[in-house]
């Protein structure tokens, strides 16, 4: 095809004498502008027959004679000629060829279209993992607990179904730890009593489990010895029914002989352990954990190859059978490291689920982390220039609501908590998400009109 | 992004290597162009040929195809304040970056009296949060349509424009939308809604008008439908409305809805549906219960759709609440995982101090430092701050993983010639690193104070712990 300007379609015009159409202006690239209300029909007939001529070749003159037509039939002046000139094979594929009056032309149909959502299915599956055992197992828990098992990301039971959903566990200490005022308040009547504090977090604030943190074994604090620390393990076991985890104080020489004595004493009760850790022996802690028949939890620091590499061990150096591995990636607190932690976790389970089998084990999160941050306790904020933050009380709830929330939907199946309302949303939201309420609005959209 | 190697985008480069886009070669731009820190019109030669030759013009806009994103981008607003959402590229943050923060708009409605509404406007307008050395802000208005009557809801959006912000006008009915946009259309504001019963008018001013446009349908075959009509018209900024249902089985056709629709855009490559998805919080407030299950509920649907692949959202509540956990929950999404978030380590100066002000430690870990320097910054302490390299990580993770050591303080003391700038040799250590008090005084030689747990509480430590009594 032949390449043609505006300035050699002027040309052309000059060409054929037709430059001096009186009234008729080509201006800039596209347009073709009438000047005055009546138009010499003798000025526009020449031109068509140039144009017609030419058209083999005339993009531009396409557009100048199309404007022409729907200049004549906007006018009520018939064309000049009875047929449409032929310039349709000239016309080259350019957008800009369509003419504007064509955009004014609007659908008066929806066109139909099918959404066809997107399949995707993963070819391995989280491990099930078991805690607590009932008399039938030779335990003496009143029901048990299973974690993992998914085979989708959380809560896309569109794309296969989650058999079971996260569990929440609440934080049990073997000495006054310190707390956050708004957590405190909840507790202040069985700060002293462990066994007491379990039986509050299961009858009134539904805990699924509950995690006995033993931390007055750290030397630093009281340097209770393992076999008297393990004594309110068997408290704890007889107050409440339900699986429980125990954790020592974080201190890398003692907390293998603790959990060890742990896993002695509550044998046959299928306790979790934690943790196992790689800087100290976590070969001693995942021992005792088979031995006994319990579950290890394998905690590593935000770093998916060294849980590669712990889960790893533990499988292989230890034999852990892989139904009683669960990992604990580490947890920070929305706005102090989450998006790490997130992001970590996200990719743990795509691995899992991809087939990655040193990673397809449920995941704990140790949600109570998010009260250290500032803006879940402070009673305002350090920076003058903020906007005032707000009563406490309620900041601090939705500060674990929110770190957990966004764990879950990594993919998290056990939450260690503090706050009953936290505990109270997070169950309320992973029931919805998991399909278990019923209820609904009827009119999602009466907000749009709604007077307030 | 159709294109996943710099080589393919290598072959539209001009191939000189004339440095003009601030990159040696044009290999390294073309890896730029890839990881979206550059665009190819940032490429100046290929700009001016494209202006000059037609030919190079149609090279420049394929590019521009090739390397746009998968998620459409649509801008809400004009200049400064102006909002980009959409935009994305991936469906998890680690596989890239995830690009446009949700906006947040809030709502204001025209049944409220003027003194009410002026107020709520403040509010938004003037919102701040320090996070990480600067400030997080809100971004624009949700103006409802409450009257029904389109004299009045357009005085109200002329009002709720002269604070500058971005708008989102929010009226079902043709007539009110239009009085909105004879007044602010050159504002670039985004219609809320076009539904199955009014589209034809909402199309229409979608064109006349050059707006964006949310498109609202619960049913994914009527949403994509309206996709693919406006855009045969000629509409390109669109923006979708699944309909966010706020409790129990509603809200969770709601998360699948979501998700559907961006797993198909991104990872089925339908590009009918592969625009900015809008979230409407605010629904929380149909929910029965007290203020503070509405609202408590209203971060909570947020949060959902902050993690997964909401772009724009309308809310009610400014009770910080619910506005500091969604907002610093979006800076935390929106985080390029790809850069670290560090700062130099050093030492510095706080409040010009003398020699004998303390001397305190941090971690190089952006949040960290970030947070110890505008407490004592604010706080008006004077003092000298020594940020330790801890390859990023904070405290208490760089004192359990050992970046954060007594021989590493050693060497920034000496690095950073702190002994001559101080006539005292006390440094105060973050209550977190307790456990290296012993170890950094043998070191080091210095006197070693543990500070309280979190550098909020360092004035008040300092009333009692300093000067140091001995």
């Amino acid at each position: 095809m032949k390449k043609f300007t505006l300035e050699e379609f002027l040309e052309l015009l000059k060409k054929y004498n037709v430059e001096e159409i009186e009234g008729v202006k080509i201006e800039g690239d596209l347009e073709i502008e009438l000047e005055g209300s009546s138009v010499d029909l003798s000025a526009i007939a020449p031109l068509y027959s140039m144009l017609s001529e030419f058209g083999n070749f005339l993009y531009h003159a396409n557009m100048a004679l199309g404007y022409l037509q729907r200049l004549s039939a906007a006018l009520g002046i018939p064309t000049p000629f009875a047929a449409q000139p032929q310039l349709a094979p000239a016309a080259p594929a350019a957008p800009e060829a369509a003419p504007a009056v064509e955009e004014l032309k609007l659908p008066t149909e929806l066109v139909k279209a099918k959404f066809e959502p997107y399949k995707e299915e993963y070819p391995s599956k989280i491990e099930e993992v078991v805690l607590g055992a009932t008399k039938a197992d030779g335990g003496s828990r009143d029901y048990t607990i299973t974690l993992g098992g998914e085979r989708s990301l959380a809560f896309y039971t569109f794309d296969a179904p989650q058999p079971h959903l996260p569990a929440i566990a609440i934080d049990v200490f073997d000495r006054k730890p310190m707390l956050a005022k708004a957590v405190r308040v909840h507790y202040e009547d069985v700060l002293d009593n462990p066994a007491e504090w379990a039986r509050k977090c299961v009858k009134k604030f539904g805990a699924d489990l509950v995690t006995l943190h033993l931390i007055s074994t750290d030397p630093l604090l009281d340097d209770t010895p393992a076999s008297e620390a393990v004594k309110v393990l068997e408290d704890v076991l007889q107050a409440v029914k339900c699986p429980i985890i125990v954790g020592g104080s974080g201190n890398k020489e003692k907390d293998p002989e603790v959990l060890e004595k742990a896993a002695e004493v509550a044998e046959g009760e299928r306790i979790m352990l934690a943790s196992a850790t790689l800087d100290m022996d976590w070969e001693r802690i995942a021992n005792a954990a088979k031995k006994y028949g319990h579950v290890v939890l394998s905690w590593t620091q935000m770093d998916i190859n060294n849980q590669k590499t712990l889960n790893r061990y533990l499988l292989k150096r230890v034999g852990m059978p892989r139904d009683s591995i669960v990992m604990d990636p580490t947890t920070a607190a929305l706005g102090y490291g989450l998006d790490y932690a997130f992001t970590n976790m996200e990719r743990i389970r795509i691995s899992g689920l991809k087939g990655d089998t040193d990673l397809n084990f449920p995941m704990s999160s140790g949600t109570t982390n998010a009260w250290g941050a500032r803006e879940a306790w402070m009673i305002d904020s350090p920076i003058e220039e903020d906007t005032p933050w707000g009563p406490r009380e309620l900041r601090g709830p939705i500060w674990e609501i929110i770190t957990g929330l966004t764990l879950s939907l990594a993919g998290v199946d056990l939450f260690m908590m503090m706050h009953p309302v936290a505990v109270a949303v997070l169950k309320e939201v992973f029931n919805t998400l998991g399909g278990n309420v019923k209820e609904s609005v009827a009119d999602p959209g009466e907000w749009i009109f709604m007077e307030v | 992004m159709k294109v996943k190697s710099p080589l393919e985008v290598y072959n539209y480069l001009p191939r000189t290597n004339c440095g003009e886009c601030g990159f040696d070669t044009c290999m390294s731009f073309a890896a730029h162009i890839i990881d979206r820190s550059v665009t190819p019109l940032d490429c100046k030669p290929l700009v001016e040929e494209a202006k000059k030759d037609p030919k190079a013009k149609k090279k420049l806009e394929e590019l521009l195809e090739l390397t746009a994103p998968e998620i459409a981008e649509v801008v809400i607003g004009v200049g400064d304040n102006a909002v980009k959402i959409g935009g994305e590229e991936v469906l998890h943050r680690h596989e890239l970056t995830f690009f446009n923060p949700t906006g947040f708009f809030y709502d204001v409605w025209d049944t409220m009296d003027d003194k009410a509404l002026e107020e709520r406007c403040e509010r938004v307008v003037s919102y701040k949060k320090f996070y990480v050395g600067n400030f997080l802000t809100l971004d624009g208005f949700a103006v409802r349509c409450t009257s029904g009557d389109p004299k009045r809801y357009r005085e109200v959006v002329k009002k709720v424009a002269s604070y500058g912000k971005p708008m989102i006008l929010v009226a079902l009915d043709p007539e009110c939308m239009k009085a909105a946009l004879e007044e602010v259309a050159d504002q670039r504001p985004l219609m809320y809604a076009a539904t199955e019963g009014n589209w034809k008018e909402f199309l229409k001013m979608a064109l006349e008008y050059k707006v964006p446009v949310t498109l609202r349908a619960k049913d994914l075959d009527v949403l994509k439908s309206m996709a693919v009509t406006f855009k045969q018209a000629g509409v390109k900024d669109i923006v979708l409305d699944p309909v966010t249902e706020p409790l129990g089985e509603g809200l969770k056709g709601t998360f699948e809805r979501v998700i559907q629709l961006r797993r198909t855009a991104i990872a089925g490559q339908d590009k009918d549906v592969a625009y900015p998805i809008m979230i409407t919080p605010i629904a929380a407030w149909l929910i029965e219960g007290d203020e503070v299950t509405k609202s408590y509920w209203e971060a909570v649907i947020a949060s959902m759709f902050i993690v997964k692949y909401g772009d724009v959202m309308i809310f009610r509540s400014l009770d910080q609440h619910v506005v500091m956990p969604t907002i610093t929950l979006r800076f935390n999404i929106y985080t390029d995982p790809r850069t670290p978030v560090q700062v130099e380590p050093g030492l510095r100066a706080i409040n010009d101090p003398g020699p004998d002000d303390p001397v305190f430690i941090t971690t190089n870990f952006a949040l960290t430092y970030y947070t110890v320097e505008s407490d004592l910054t604010s706080g008006g302490i004077k003092g000298w701050l020594l940020v330790l390299n801890t390859e990023g990580l904070g405290v208490e993770v760089s004192v359990a993983g050992g970046q954060f050591t007594a021989s590493k303080v050693k060497e920034l003391i000496e690095e950073t010639k702190i002994e001559e700038k101080v006539n005292h040799r006390y440094l105060v250590i973050p209550g977190l690193a307790a456990r290296l008090q012993g170890a950094i005084e043998d070191e080091t030689g210095w006197k070693v104070l543990v500070g309280p747990m979190d550098s909020g509480r360092i004035k008040g430590w300092l009333e009692k712990n300093w000067p140091p009594k001995e």
